[in-house]
């Protein structure tokens, strides 16, 4: 597949000195769904800000749709709707004005029809004429993303989506954005979350104090990192495993009150109703059953935490 | 060109004076009364006519300008700064559209504000005073002028200013002064020599005297040097407008 934003050595140093971005390459593909992940102040913000034109970069270059974002800005924005992380709106302007504003400042001209159509598709068409500052911070998070669709962009960015957001809302937007994705549209949206980077995304990269630290088709990293855990706690304590339990992949915990069996979180139920029915065939007696959180998130957590020893030590060295 | 862009952020800010039309167009009327019944009426009976002209027509120019002034710096600069105090202003930078058509679309509908407002104090001074323009066409290059080049030095200190007092501090701490000490209410011939010289590092000084020459032919300097001043203002503002643009001071990260 084409890549339609293409990010080569890209790197951000603030005013106050601070390296926010250090050096990153990427490539996000056409049509696909982008998750960017990483904890706060990893550069999520500021990398998206770059691409939009936000935020100018110190070093590098971005090419969107084949346009360099800098020297052929109209064509590259005009391309791309940002729904950004704070609920950043005017407070006096109506509903409706506002989305008919964005339209136009892209260089669109009106259509109401597509507008009335996008509101109603977003459960805001009944607030079209109230005022900013009357919304609650979920319908505001709405017109942030009828503003970021007013002008039928080809690339969405969704700066941590769910945030504040209930689980209604949450829905409705996983929604939107694989209607969105259906219609050709890429998205690249920044999360903390494991689960919703593993639920909605194509591919999934993760980011950590400035820099990329891995960038992988979901699929393969949950086929070749994503196993599970079952741990099955006994009520009595056995010391070996009976001989219809070593065809599975069990390991006994030390004490002996514990199975652990591990499988791959891609496949269904990986055989976990045929275990518990030997175990039950063995005689043996269950106290409690629970899952290791996926280990997407053990993965995470550790080449997070690898990265930021890895810079406490060069910080220590200077 | 994105001229759509332009028209939106146009009529935005029109829109917004509309909404508050009430209040836009009430404070410089009644503002204009009040001067017209102190200096004109209560004072300036007693006041001898300034070079031929009666006290009451001749504070009229220069109340127009008090106005508009402060109204295109009020206006330009609070459109701008808004935005960027909600964080709305994401929007625009992200959009494509260049710095020059955002400040088209901006200062354009500043000016235009300021412009309708000069045109009705000037039709509510003609109920006070039998108004007799000599240089019409002077008299609107004047008016629109300032109009714009006082727009564009408010959108200058809204993007500059970060805080509200910043916003405020330009207008109340430089350019009332200047206004009330720019010949508004008297002929600077009336001060004493030392004063007059001092006078005239004021630029308004110069606008208002251009202003009230192209009504009633009188002036405290030539009408000439008060065009180049007036044309030389709107460039510097040109120029810093464009050096904040290039180095990006103020307009982004
Ligand atoms: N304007 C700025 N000036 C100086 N430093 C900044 C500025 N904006 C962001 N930073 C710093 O850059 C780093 C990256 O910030 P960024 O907002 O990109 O993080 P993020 O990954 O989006 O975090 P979060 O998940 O909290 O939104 C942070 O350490 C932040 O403090
Ligand atoms: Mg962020």
């Amino acid at each position: 597949m084409k890549s339609i934003v293409s990010i080569q050595d890209l790197s951000k140093t603030y005013d106050s000195g601070f390296r926010a971005l250090k050096s990153i390459n990427l490539d996000i593909k056409d049509g696909e769904i982008f998750a960017l992940l990483g904890p706060n102040g990893a550069g999520k913000t500021t990398l998206i800000s770059i691409i939009c034109g936000i935020v100018t970069a110190s070093q590098g270059t971005v090419t969107v749709n084949g346009f360099d974002n800098i020297t052929a800005y109209r064509q590259t924005r005009e391309l791309i709707g940002l729904v950004p992380q704070e609920l950043t709106l005017g407070a006096f302007e109506t509903v409706w004005n506002t989305i008919r504003f964005s339209r136009g400042l892209f260089g669109k001209k009106k259509d109401n029809t597509y507008l009335e159509q996008l509101l109603k598709d977003l459960s805001l068409f009944d607030k079209k004429d109230s005022e900013l500052r009357e919304l609650s911070g979920g319908m505001k998070r709405r017109v942030l993303i009828a503003k970021a669709l007013s002008h039928q962009p080809k690339i969405i960015f969704l700066d941590e989506p769910t945030a504040g957001v209930d689980v209604e809302l949450r829905k409705d937007m996983w929604n939107i954005v694989r209607r969105l994705r259906d219609s050709g549209v890429t998205i690249i949206l920044t999360t903390h979350y494991i689960e919703e980077a593993e639920e909605i995304a194509d591919r999934i990269g993760i980011i950590s104090n400035g820099e990329l630290l891995l960038v992988e088709d979901k699929r393969t990293l949950m086929h070749n990192l994503g196993k599970k855990q079952l741990i099955i706690e006994l009520k009595e304590s056995v010391s070996s495993l009976q001989q219809e339990l070593t065809d599975y992949d069990l390991v006994l915990s030390e004490e002996g009150d514990q199975l652990i069996y591990t499988y791959d979180s891609m496949s269904d139920n990986a055989g976990i109703t045929d275990l518990l029915q030997t175990i039950k065939m063995v005689g043996l007696e269950l106290k409690d059953l629970h899952i290791n959180k996926s280990s997407l998130e053990d993965i995470f957590v550790d080449l997070v935490k690898e990265d930021q020893m890895r810079t406490e030590r060069v910080e220590v060295k200077v | 060109m994105n001229i759509q862009g332009i028209k939106v952020i146009y009529y935005q800010e029109m829109l917004r004076a509309w909404e508050t039309l009430f209040q836009t167009l009430a404070s410089p009327v009644i503002s204009t009364c009040l001067y017209f019944i102190v200096f004109g009426s209560a004072i300036g009976s007693r006041i001898q006519s300034i070079d031929g002209v009666s006290y009451g027509l001749f504070i009229v120019p220069g109340l127009t300008m008090l106005s508009l002034l402060t109204q295109s710096i009020a206006n330009a600069s609070f459109g701008i700064f808004f935005p960027k105090f909600t964080g709305s202003i994401y929007e625009i930078h992200s959009a494509p559209i260049s710095f020059f058509e955002i400040i088209i679309g901006f200062v354009g509908a500043a000016a235009s504000k300021s412009l309708i407002i000069g045109i009705v104090i000037l039709i509510t001074a003609s109920f006070f005073v039998d108004l007799q323009i000599a240089h019409p066409i002077w008299m609107a290059t004047f008016l629109i002028l300032t109009c714009i080049s006082f727009s564009l030095f408010g959108f200058i200190i809204g993007l500059w200013a970060n805080d509200f007092e910043k916003l405020q501090v330009i207008p109340l701490l430089v350019i009332t002064p200047l206004v009330f000490l720019g010949g508004s209410f008297y002929s600077i011939n009336m001060l004493p020599p030392f004063w007059q010289t001092v006078t005239l590092f004021n630029p308004v000084v110069y606008l208002i005297s251009g202003f009230r020459w192209s009504f009633f032919e009188v002036s405290d300097v030539s009408v000439g040097v008060s065009l180049a001043v007036i044309l030389g203002f709107l460039f510097v503002c040109i120029a810093i407008v464009g050096w904040m643009f290039k180095t990006g001071y103020r307009v982004k990260q």
